[in-house]
Parts: structure tokens; C-alpha cells; sequence
């Protein structure tokens, strides 16, 4: 893999032939440095043939006389004092290469950002422009023909998480042609989504635009479908990564399994006994369960914290007699299967907040305090009340309040909007009140419905008679304090719009609880090797023109993990992580930063001291030598292993010894 | 006509004279190689002057070993004079080699050092103040003495020089080695270190026993807690500067149940001995926090006699730049 060229024995020097250019960017560094008593000072310096300045280098005419220059003047080395490497380093590195020299015999001096921009005084200013000019040229003579290092990408993909998003990154990986492991945690795929009943602003249904794609998941040719799973480790980098999958046991072999049911009928529980967990606790289900009647895969699995058999090995085992395919087997192991794949869609989605840390509003204490989600499942019509919308004790309410931004928008709490609560709140208002005929009321700190068609609905649901109260609700309780609030809760806030504090009695409160990040994602993060901000939300490079990648190549982000969202949004990053990853595999290789470290076998020790040190295991021992050495492929230039090696036998392209003391001593020597 | 024989002068300058026990450390082959050469200077056994020396035309001494540090004008002097009559200049062992021991001393001014040791060291009695002199005149004679530079240095940083022979001494295998190479027909590359250019742990019957992950909680000294004889001495705390430090020696320090000190100087890539095992050991350090990584730290009482201890005078770092006012750097 590593390309002879950048281990070559070091090149006979002859006297370089360095030609340098400073530009003004037009008034942005001119204005501050004097740039032609920069270039007259350069050409006064050993090795330099020729020195310009000129408005703009990176311009075409700026780079076409870096071309000539070189032709015409024979130089062999470049040094472009302008703007940070960051932004222009490829420009020039491509006119280098243009003119036909090595694209690594380049050196930039940052006399904007690092100068210019930071500096008053022009004499002060054009002095460290000058001292900054003669270390990168006193650094070039030692540079050396590199070749960036090609990397080939694996056309498999791994996409984590069986959400929406992933759903819908995997097909989208799948019909173009990749391999596509989609890896999900649960025992059935589908998400938040799955448990929703209809979908704002349209009121589609949500089952019927998902299951569609739930069974083309587990249809299709070119997608490994590994539920009840999770990744416990990822190693290797960009196109060539190994992740280490454990596959829970669901006690049924999946091969087998029809779904048909028998079994849980069978079993010796005669009715559920546990809450479920689809239903969001509203309904008991048995020790051995199809999740939801659209799970896919259709495969029911037995819970080891429930089964007496898992428990206690005492057991008449009704289920095994029942089943007539033989798919009982309860003595399957986890499994662990190592993949390999070229790149790695993370869409593992949120949590709900748990809204018991507000105990004001009382959820957890009183019964007729409910979610929003759990709102979705009562009024979903395969839900626990087949669509009725009935309190904890049976009984239909006359009135619901649904009280917004629960653990959003709080900085007691979380402080980010979790950007659907509005909107999912006014649609299960509309719902709740086809369903059971009761009045409802919204209580919000503002209405966000931005989005196409969102507004509409909002407008909607004013005209249908959802009543809307402006105010951050201080609290729900019990505590009747008129004849009228007796056997209500009552909500107690202060209406901003009338300007006066109001005690509302109401029959059935709905928290719109906020999204959060996975309880696991900081583990998770680690497991990947991506970042995330504070509050646990992956980090995309950059909120604007990478909003799907990651400061990790090769692994991309889609839906909710990387920040709150509705579906649309989901759907829409999913694809375009899903392009992002194409887009890479298509091409087949990535070009890297031949950056770097290397070990001389001759001069290492085997001492070992380098081996721990390196983040991405590059290094490894060949144990017959007792040398150590890089795996190039690995290893990203950190530098880690080059500081420490005692003997000073590890060396790092582009930063040679000898090249960043022959830059110290430029910067350090007087002019 | 016999072919002359190959003319060979040794001379110490600030050093201890093991270096010179050394080269009587060849033992028999003293004999042979005292036969095989002709021994134009060597002060210290011989009953050769400076005077023979200045006679000798120029570049016709073969080879010279200078060992020791160069501290006053008189080493300074007969550096340039042996420079002058040889074709080959050794410097011959760590203190020749890199300032060694002696180049300590930079830590410290002239000033400091002669105050010290002429008037506030506590076994020092010197009611008059009384320090030594370049010249004093009593009656009608003058008397003189070689004066202090303010900085010890290397002989590299005075004369130029050929070849290094490591070692705090070199050891009879490397000087034997070195003569024999200078000897034959293709004489290594000029500049070599005349010792391999790996570390030490290469030579090291220990090696095996290095753990990958060293993860120091504390380090200990030789003399204060007892030492493994089979186990890597890092493994086991002690700074052993093996990882840091040239080969050559045979390991006899780890073989000897003492930890590699660092006498042969580092390998040809290190610029500054010290700073790299340091960077190298706080990347093994256990601990992650400031207060815990310095409790660590704080158990090597004399950080730079510790890592620079041979090579002071010829690191980066050079000595220490005192702020006293008495001090002149030179
Ligand atoms: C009450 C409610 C109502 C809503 N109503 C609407 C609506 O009407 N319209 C709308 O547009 N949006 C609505 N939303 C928002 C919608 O739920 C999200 O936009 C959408 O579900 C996000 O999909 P996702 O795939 O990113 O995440 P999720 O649906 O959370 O899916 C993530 C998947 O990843 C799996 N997973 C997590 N961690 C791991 C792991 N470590 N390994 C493997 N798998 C893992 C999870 O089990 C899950 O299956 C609503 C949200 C709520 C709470
Ligand atoms: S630290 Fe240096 S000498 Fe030691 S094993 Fe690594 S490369 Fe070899
Ligand atoms: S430079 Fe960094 S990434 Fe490369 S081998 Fe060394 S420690 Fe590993």
C-alpha cells in the first residue's frame, strides 16, 4: 500500500532553486505589509531565483505564473506567502503539479491570518512577515518528492440504526448496487416512527408510508438485516473499517420463524403480564411477544428477564410444544461477527425526555398525566384502546391540555427546541378531539410551525377550535381549590396574552416531552471515533456545508442522532448521507495527506515505547525483527509516536526533523 | 625500509582520567598496540611536553584521542595545537564527546561556582576570600594559570572533529574497534559516532521484559529500593535511559544491575538527549491529571542531572542563562 516513492533513500541535494511570491490579497495583507520589500528581502536569501509580489495568487494568472516560473527558471522549490495552507495549500500544490514539479515541494507562509489580520503596525508587521518568509524558505530545501497515498474505499456499507433515517439511507445504498448491513438494536426495526399514528401536516398514517419500506428492508437483496444487534467495537479508517457486531439472543431461530404467533398464544402466561414497551407501557404483553403486528422481521422473541424457563429453568414450555417450525431455542448464544465495510451511516436517533424530572408537572403521580407518545399509541387505532382515547381509569375525557416544550427550551433542563413538539402536539390536539370529542387546549411559549405546510396546519387547527394558551405552565396538581376543579387536575399558568395567572381544570394532560440524545451515544461516539457537542448530539463537520459528515472519515450522520427533527428533515439528511457514502465508494479510492510517520528498521530499538502511544494503532511490533513499524494506511499524521520514540527513529513526511529545525532556526536567526 | 610507524597522541583535558584508565584497560593489547604505533604525547604516563609536541610539522601526528571537556584557555589551547599536528582528532569518551559530566557545571556561573567552592562551601575555610588568580606577581616573578571560561564545552565546540568514541569511559571492544576501523582501508564516514547507531535496549538481555505499557505511578532510584535482576529496569521504575541512548557499551550497566545512565550520548538523531527520553517517559506517565502528573514527575529529584547528564554542553538547551548580575555569558 505505501508508495515507494516516499521511502526513497533521500535524494543527493543539490542547491535548491526556490522561487517565492507574496501576495497582497488585494488590500488584506498589502495594506499591512509592505509585500515588495517582502519579495526584495526573500531574493536577497540563499537558494532564492527569483521573488514577486502580486495581487491576487490564487487567482488563475497568479497561479499561471507560478507555471511559467517554473518552466522558464527551472525552480525546483516554491514558497507562496499569502493565506492560511487551509484554504489555499491545494490550489498552489495543483499548480505545482501543473508545471510538472512534485506538488509536496511547496511551502505556504500565512502572512494574512497570522499577520496581516492581527497586526496594526506595518513595520511590525512586514518584520514578522519577513522572519516568517525565511523560515519556510530556509524549511523548503529540505522537502522531498512526496505521493499522497491512495486508500481504497470497500463497497460495503454499515448503517446503524433502524430508524426512519437508516431505513430509508439503507434502501437508498441498497438500490444503487452496495452491500448494506443495517444493524438495529431493537428487535424489530422502524423507530420512534413506527409508534406513531398519523404523520402533521397531511394526517397520513404513519404505518401505512413506513411498513412499505420496513418490508422492502427485509426484502431486498443487497441488505443483511441485523436486529436485536449493536456494534461493541469499530477499527480501521476510511473504506476499510472492521466493526465488530454482537447479536443479541432472541431464543427463536430466525430462519425458522413464520411469526405466526402460536407460541405466544401457548404460552403459560395466559395473559401479557409486562408492560410494552411499543405500546409505551399503556398494555401488558407476554415473556415471549411479537413487538408490533408490522415488526420486521417477523419474528417474535422471547425476553430472558420474563421467561420462567430463562428464569428459573422451571417450566412446562407450551411455547416449544406450539411451535410445529421448531424455532424455539433456548439455548442460543450471542453471537459475535466482525464485517467489513468501506463506510459507516450512524442514524440511532433520540430519546424522550423523561419528564419525572419535572415533578411539577406531576407525571408519575397523577395517572391522567400521559406523552406525548403515549398519546400517539391511544389514539393509533392498533393501539392499546383500539383508538379510544380513555383515562387510566376507563373513563372518555371531556378535556385535554397538552402542555409544550416539557424538557426543551429550559435551561433548567435542555436548552434546544426539539423542533417537532409544536407541530406533533397540534396533530394529536386534532386527533385527540376526533377521537374522543373532548375540548383541548395547547399551552405554549410560542407556536414554531416552520415548515412547508406547517403554518397551514397551525391555522388549521385555530379555525377547528383547538384553544391555544401563551404561557410556560407552572404546574398540574390535584389540589381543587373550587367546586369546579374538584376531581380535575388543574393547571396553574400565568397566560401572557391575557396578562393574568389562570387555574385551568382539565381531565387528561398530554406532556410533549423533548427529544434527546441516545442515553448511550457518548459510548457510542467513543466506539466510532466521531465527536459530539455537550449536550450528547453528534457533531456534523460543519453545521452548514457538511451537515452529514463527520470529522471522521468515511462515517456519515443521518436523522435525529445528530439533532432533533421531523421525518421530512430525516428522510432528507438520510439521503444525502446516503450520497455522501456513494459518493466515496463510487469513486473507489480517497487520496490522503502523505503526512505520515515512518520508522527506519535499521535505527529502531523494538523498545515499545511508540506502541501504546498511537490513537489509531498504527504501529504494530514485527515480533521476528523486534522492530517496530507503521501501518501507513492507519496512521493520520498526529505526531504522537515521533515526539516520543527515544532514539528518534520514527520520522514524519512533510515534517522531517530537519525540516522544522531548519524553520526554528529561520524564524529564530536575525534578518 | 620498514613503512614509519602510525603516530598516535592522547590527551585529557576536563575529565576525571578514567578515560585514560580506559586505554590502560586494553591490558596485553596495550603492549601490541604501543608496538604497532609511535607515541608522540600522552602526559599522563609518558614524560612527553608540550614542546615536543609544537615541534612535530603539521597534520603529522596520525591520530589524536582528546578526552574531557574544554573548560579552561590552556585545554582551549591544546586543542587547537593537537587539531593542528594530527590528521585524525578523536574525541575520546562522553566528556570529549558531548561535555559530560563536567558540563553540569553550566547550570552555574563562574561566578557561583568559584564563590562555592572558595568561600561559602561547608568545607571551605577561607577567611580571606582568597581565589585563585590568571596571574600574580611575587617579587620579580610572575606566576600563571589557565584561565576559566564562563561555559564548559564539548571538544566539537572548539575544534572540528573527526570521530567520537562514546562512553563515560569508552570501553577497551570500542576503542579497539575505533583504532582498528581508522586503520584500515576505508575509514568510516568523517563525523561517525564510532559505536552502532540504535539504543541501547537493542543490546539489553532485559528487552524482552519491556511491557508495552509502562504507565509509571512513580519513579524509583537504585539506591533506595532493591532491583530485579531479569526485569526491564523501566518496568520496574527506574530511569533507565537505555530507549535514549546509543548502543555499544553491551548493556553493561542493565547487566550490572544498574540502570543505563546514558553515557554514549544519543543516536544521530536526537538534537537534544534530555528533552526526548522526557517526552518519551511523560507519554507513559499513569496519571492524567496536572497535580498527579507532577507528584509523578516529582519523584526524579534532579531532572537534569537525571536526562542531561552527559550532555548538557551539547544539547539545545546548552546550560542555564543566570540572571545574577556577576555573570557574563562568554
Ligand atoms: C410523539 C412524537 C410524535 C411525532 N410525530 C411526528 C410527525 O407527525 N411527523 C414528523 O415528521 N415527525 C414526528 N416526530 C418526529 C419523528 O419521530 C422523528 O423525526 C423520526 O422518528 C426520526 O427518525 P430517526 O430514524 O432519526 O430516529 P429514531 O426513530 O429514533 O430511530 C433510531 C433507531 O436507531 C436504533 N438505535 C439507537 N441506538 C442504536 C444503537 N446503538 N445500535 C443500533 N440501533 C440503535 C433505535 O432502536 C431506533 O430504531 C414525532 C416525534 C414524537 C416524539
Ligand atoms: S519508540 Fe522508536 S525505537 Fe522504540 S520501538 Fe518505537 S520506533 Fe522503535
Ligand atoms: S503519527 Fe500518530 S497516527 Fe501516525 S503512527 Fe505515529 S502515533 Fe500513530
Amino acid at each position: 500500500m505505501t508508495p515507494p516513492q516516499n521511502h526513497a533513500p533521500k535524494a543527493h541535494r543539490a542547491e535548491p532553486r526556490i522561487g517565492f511570491y507574496v501576495c497582497h490579497c488585494g488590500s488584506n495583507i498589502a495594506d499591512t505589509v509592505d509585500c515588495a520589500e517582502i519579495a526584495r528581502y526573500a531574493a536577497s536569501l540563499p537558494g532564492v531565483i527569483l521573488a514577486r509580489d502580486y495581487k491576487y495568487m490564487c487567482s488563475d494568472p497568479g497561479q499561471e505564473l507560478i507555471q511559467q516560473d517554473i518552466r522558464e527558471y527551472q525552480l525546483d522549490r516554491i514558497v507562496v506567502a499569502s493565506c492560511s495552507p487551509l484554504l489555499h495549500e491545494h490550489t498552489f500544490r495543483a499548480a505545482l503539479a501543473r508545471a510538472g514539479l512534485n506538488p509536496f515541494y511547496l511551502q505556504m507562509v500565512n502572512i494574512r491570518e497570522h499577520v496581516s489580520w492581527v497586526h496594526k503596525n506595518r513595520e511590525a508587521a512586514t518584520a514578522k512577515a519577513r522572519d516568517l518568509a525565511r523560515a519556510a524558505i530556509q524549511r523548503v530545501r529540505h522537502h522531498q518528492a512526496l505521493q499522497p497515498i491512495r486508500v481504497p474505499i470497500r463497497a460495503e456499507a454499515l448503517v446503524l440504526g433502524g430508524g426512519i433515517a437508516g431505513i430509508h439511507a439503507a434502501l437508498l445504498l441498497a438500490e444503487a448496487g452496495k452491500r448494506v448491513i443495517l444493524v438495529e438494536r431493537q428487535p424489530s426495526i422502524g423507530g420512534h416512527m413506527a409508534q406513531l399514528d398519523k404523520t402533521f401536516p397531511t394526517l397520513d398514517c404513519a404505518a401505512c408510508i413506513l411498513t412499505p419500506k420496513m418490508s422492502a428492508v427485509r426484502a431486498h437483496p443487497n441488505i443483511t438485516l441485523w436486529t436485536y444487534s449493536e456494534v461493541i467495537k469499530v477499527e480501521g479508517y476510511v473504506g476499510n473499517f472492521t466493526v465488530t457486531v454482537r447479536r443479541k439472543p432472541r431464543y427463536i431461530n430466525e430462519a425458522l420463524c413464520v411469526g405466526c404467533k402460536q407460541c405466544v398464544d401457548a404460552c403459560v402466561f395466559k395473559d401479557g403480564k409486562f408492560p410494552d414497551e411499543f405500546n409505551a407501557g399503556l398494555s401488558h404483553r407476554k415473556p415471549i411477544y411479537l413487538p408490533f403486528p408490522q415488526a420486521t422481521p417477523q419474528v417474535v422473541v422471547i425476553d430472558p428477564d420474563r421467561c420462567l424457563n430463562l428464569k428459573t429453568g422451571k417450566c412446562k414450555k407450551t411455547c416449544v410444544e406450539a411451535c410445529d417450525r421448531n424455532a424455539i431455542v433456548f439455548d442460543q448464544q450471542p453471537e459475535v461477527h466482525e464485517v467489513k465495510v468501506g463506510t459507516i451511516i450512524v442514524a440511532t436517533g433520540y430519546d424522550l425526555f423523561d419528564p419525572t424530572r419535572l415533578p411539577q408537572y406531576g407525571y408519575g403521580r397523577y395517572p391522567n398525566v400521559f406523552t406525548t407518545l403515549e398519546a400517539e399509541r391511544l389514539v393509533n387505532s392498533s393501539g392499546p384502546t383500539a383508538g379510544k382515547v380513555r383515562l387510566r381509569d376507563g373513563r372518555v375525557p371531556r378535556s385535554v391540555g397538552i402542555i409544550l416544550c416539557v424538557g426543551s427550551r429550559d435551561h433548567r433542563t435542555h436548552p434546544w427546541c426539539s423542533r417537532t413538539c409544536c407541530m406533533h402536539s397540534m396533530k394529536l390536539a386534532l386527533l385527540i378531539r376526533e377521537h374522543a370529542g373532548a375540548e383541548v387546549t395547547i399551552f405554549h411559549m410560542d407556536i414554531r410551525s416552520a415548515g412547508k405546510g406547517y403554518e397551514e396546519f397551525y391555522d388549521r387547527c385555530l379555525r377547528e377550535g383547538i384553544q391555544f394558551i401563551r404561557g410556560r405552565v407552572a404546574e398540574v396538581t390535584d389540589w381543587a381549590m373550587t367546586a369546579k376543579e374538584e376531581g380535575h387536575l388543574v393547571v396553574r399558568v400565568e397566560d401572557t396574552l391575557a396578562g393574568f395567572v389562570r387555574r385551568i381544570p382539565l381531565d387528561m394532560i398530554v406532556l410533549a416531552v423533548g427529544m434527546e440524545p441516545q442515553r448511550d451515544a457518548r459510548e457510542l461516539r467513543r466506539i466510532l471515533n466521531i465527536s459530539c457537542s455537550n449536550e450528547g448530539w453528534f457533531l456534523e463537520r460543519h453545521p452548514k456545508l457538511g451537515p452529514v459528515i463527520t470529522f471522521t472519515d468515511g462515517i456519515f450522520l443521518a436523522g435525529c442522532c445528530q439533532g432533533p427533527k421531523d421525518i421530512p428533515d430525516t428522510v432528507a439528511q438520510a439521503g444525502a448521507a446516503a450520497a455522501e457514502a456513494l459518493a466515496l465508494m463510487d469513486r473507489g479510492y480517497i487520496e490522503q495527506e502523505p503526512n505520515t510517520a515512518y520508522i527506519d528498521p535499521d535505527h529502531c530499538c523494538g523498545c515499545k515505547s511508540c506502541l501504546p502511544l498511537c490513537p489509531y494503532s498504527a504501529i504494530q511490533l514485527d515480533e521476528t525483527q523486534g522492530r517496530a513499524f507503521i501501518n501507513e494506511a492507519l496512521c493520520k499524521g498526529c505526531g504522537a509516536c515521533v515526539a516520543a520514540c527515544p532514539s528518534g527513529s520514527i520520522q514524519q513526511h512533510l515534517f522531517e526533523d530537519e525540516q522544522v529545525f531548519a524553520e526554528i532556526d529561520g524564524v529564530l536567526s536575525y534578518a | 625500509m620498514p613503512m614509519p610507524k602510525p603516530k598516535l597522541a592522547i590527551y585529557w583535558c576536563a575529565s576525571c582520567g578514567g578515560c585514560e584508565e580506559a586505554v590502560v584497560d586494553l591490558a596485553e593489547e596495550i603492549v601490541e598496540l604501543l608496538q604497532s604505533v609511535d607515541l608522540v604525547f600522552w602526559p599522563c604516563a609518558t614524560d612527553l611536553k608540550r614542546a615536543d609536541l609544537e615541534h612535530l610539522p603539521d597534520q603529522a601526528i596520525f591520530v589524536s584521542l582528546i578526552n574531557g571537556a574544554i573548560r579552561t584557555t590552556e585545554q582551549e589551547e591544546m586543542a587547537h595545537l593537537l587539531r593542528q599536528k594530527s590528521r585524525f582528532l578523536i574525541a575520546y569518551g562522553a566528556c570529549a564527546h558531548l561535555g559530560g559530566i563536567p558540563g553540569l557545571a553550566n547550570q552555574f556561573s563562574r561566578e557561583e561556582i568559584l564563590r562555592y567552592y572558595f568561600e561559602t562551601g561547608p568545607s571551605t575555610v577561607n577567611p580571606e576570600k582568597a581565589q585563585p588568580q590568571p596571574s600574580y606577581t611575587c617579587g620579580h616573578h610572575t606566576l600563571t594559570l589557565p584561565d576559566l571560561h564562563y561555559k564548559v564545552r564539548a571538544l566539537d565546540q572548539v575544534v572540528s572533529v573527526d570521530y567520537y568514541i562514546p562512553g563515560c569511559p569508552p570501553t577497551p571492544t570500542l576503542t579497539r574497534n575505533a583504532l582498528k576501523a581508522l586503520l584500515a582501508e576505508n575509514p568510516p564516514p568523517p563525523g561517525s559516532v564510532l559505536a552502532p547507531d540504535v539504543a541501547l535496549c537493542d543490546q539489553c538481555p532485559r528487552k524482552a521484559t519491556k511491557p508495552l505499557q509502562l504507565s509509571f505511578t512513580r519513579f524509583q532510584r537504585p539506591h533506595l529500593a532493591p532491583i530485579d535482576p531479569q526485569q526491564c529496569l523501566l518496568a520496574q521504575g527506574f530511569l533507565c535511559l537505555g530507549p535514549a541512548t546509543r548502543a555499544g557499551c553491551e548493556a553493561l550497566c542493565p547487566r550490572g544491575n544498574m540502570p543505563c545512565s546514558g553515557c554514549f550520548g544519543p543516536t544521530s538523531r536526537v538534537r537534544d538527549p534530555g528533552a526526548k527520553i522526557l517526552s518519551s517517559l511523560c507519554a507513559n506517565l499513569a496519571p492524567k491529571t496536572a497535580e498527579e502528573i507532577d507528584a509523578v514527575l516529582d519523584t526524579i529529584p534532579d531532572p537534569i542531572g537525571t536526562f542531561y547528564r552527559y550532555s548538557l554542553p551539547r544539547s539545545l538547551l546548552r546550560g542555564k542563562v543566570n540572571t545574577s548580575p556577576t555573570n557574563h555569558a562568554s
